[in-house]
């Protein structure tokens, strides 16, 4: 009997321990991701109340620092209330679709010098259509709930991120003929010498508000402006499956900083390669530059009223597409003309 | 040379820029908001918030009944009824208040000749049903027991501007 178990235990174990391993390197990504998401909830209201002067959640825990759970408590609990008119199926794929494309997403993220999931060799292609099919999420929810605002919302939202994924685009693609490749720790490595903010600088910044739209993030909230619209796609959503719609979106975010960390301001490099920096391991780097660029989120979302809807798409396609599309040129013919682009094959 | 400068704005975000920083040094100046339950702002003496009956301070009831914030009430929240009592003086009866009606103006209060009916500082009466809101006699004479020595602190406050 124990020697059938062990033969069988030596026949499978050898096909069942990648699985189990992969399960493992996923679930040490995304329960840090987690954590992280509830936690940007919380910063978000600390320092947006700090930036008006109100006191912030402070009651749950110390600090109010178990608000974040108090709330996914609250959220779990509650009662998932699907709209008679709705088309169920529908309404309730959409939200798992925006999770599942919010985490999908971290596969090829390079935490540190071969700390990543997947290191794939198209990284930043598989980045793109992973956050461009996003729209599909918040188009779904919109369409199936079969309510006019979260219709209104849907649309704006999808119209918004399909016209700044564009010009997000042509960045890209300037800093791909910088560096020669798509996967996104030889992205990173390219930036030994010098972050390519420095170069690149207003790239970055086109880059840095594309992001911003990209995740329907102030002040380009137009699908959730509440004023007009309650809360855009997903007011006829409660409980988990709103749950999932946000935490979704704040993954998003920290998604849409790592990416701007990873090609502008050199992933989980130390500004300088020297002593006290570079003691500090890569995804301590990586975390930081993050919270960085999300602070600066929270910060825009406290400062700037919302854009107007036909402002925004002028933004989008009048300043940023032509910007985007002559630096492709400049950044390229810079390369060509002091035959500095990156060789074939290396 | 404007134009010059607009573009100069406009391209280089300056204004963006300059109304982030405002927003920035904000968040280092203390909050402006109190922690509401543990901490209480400033009321003032003439503070018009749940109503009390008072007592002189042999016990008697303040109130004659002369009908007089019935009639100025302008929600028409207070009914009263009274009668005189076998000593002959006249006491109501009945004094309610609907609290759901008040408007609180403080006009009752401004028509009491005898400051019986008052408007204390407690606003936090609060209830889980509306019934509860309907105060009677009994429930008013209590309030006035309970909130005396703050009342009568705060009408003296004020005594000097009436």
């Amino acid at each position: 009997m124990v020697d059938m178990v062990l033969a069988l235990w030596n026949e499978f174990w050898p096909i069942v321990w990648p699985l189990v391993w992969i399960v493992i390197k996923i679930l040490v990504i995304i329960v840090p991701l987690l954590i992280a998401v509830a936690y940007l909830t919380y910063a978000e209201r600390k320092v947006i109340s700090a930036m008006q002067r109100r006191k912030g959640p402070n009651v749950v825990g110390p600090l109010g620092l178990l608000q974040p759970f108090a709330d996914g408590v609250k959220l779990f609990l509650k009662e998932t209330i699907i709209p008679s008119g709705a088309n169920r199926a529908v309404f309730l794929l959409a939200p798992m679709l925006t999770f599942f494309l919010a985490l999908a997403a971290w596969a090829v993220v390079p935490f540190g010098e071969g700390l990543v999931l997947a290191d794939i060799n198209v990284g930043v292609l598989y980045l793109f259509a992973i956050s461009g099919m996003g729209v599909y999420g918040i188009l779904m929810a919109g369409w199936s709930s079969n309510s006019k605002y979260a219709f209104l919302g849907s649309l704006r939202s999808a119209a918004q991120m399909v016209s700044y994924e564009v010009s997000m685009g042509f960045v890209i693609i300037s800093v791909l003929v910088v560096v020669g490749s798509l996967n996104l720790s030889d992205i990173v490595m390219a930036q030994k010498n010098m972050w390519f903010v420095i170069p690149l600088f207003p790239m970055a910044v086109i880059f840095f508000i594309s992001t911003l739209a990209e995740t329907n993030r102030h002040p380009f909230d137009l699908p959730e402006a509440e004023a007009e619209l309650v809360t855009g796609y997903n007011v006829e959503y409660s409980a988990m499956t709103f749950a999932l719609f946000f935490l979704g979106e704040y993954a998003n975010m920290i998604l849409m900083c790592g990416m701007t960390t990873i090609l502008f301001l050199g992933g989980w490099l130390p500004p300088l390669d020297i002593a006290p920096f570079n003691l500090i391991p890569g995804p301590v780097w990586f975390a930081l530059k993050i919270s960085m660029l999300l602070f600066v989120f929270i910060w825009l979302r406290a400062a700037f009223p919302r854009y107007r809807y036909d402002q925004l798409m002028r933004l989008g396609w009048k300043v940023f597409l032509p910007i985007s599309l002559g630096a492709v040129v400049v950044v390229s013919g810079v390369l060509v003309a002091f035959d500095m682009l990156p060789k074939a094959g290396v | 040379m404007t134009f010059m400068q607009r573009t100069i704005r406009t391209w280089f975000l300056t204004e963006l820029l300059k109304g982030m920083f405002l927003t920035f040094r904000y968040m280092f100046k203390p909050t402006v908001t109190i922690n509401y339950p543990y901490e209480k702002g400033y009321l003032s003496p003439r503070f018009r918030a749940e109503h009390a009956l008072r007592r002189y301070e042999g016990g008697e009831e303040r109130c004659i009944s002369c009908k007089l914030c019935e009639a100025i009430c302008p929600a028409q929240a207070i009914t009263i009824d009274g009668m005189p009592r076998d000593d002959g003086s006249r006491r109501t009866l009945r004094y309610d208040i609907d609290m759901t009606k008040c408007i609180y103006c403080g006009y009752c209060e401004e028509a009491c000749p005898v400051d019986a009916i008052v408007e204390g500082p407690n606003f936090e009466f609060a209830t889980e049903t509306r019934e509860e809101l309907m105060y009677d006699k009994m429930k008013l004479l209590d309030n006035g027991a309970r909130w005396e020595t703050e009342l009568a602190s705060r009408l003296k406050q004020d005594a000097k501007y009436r």
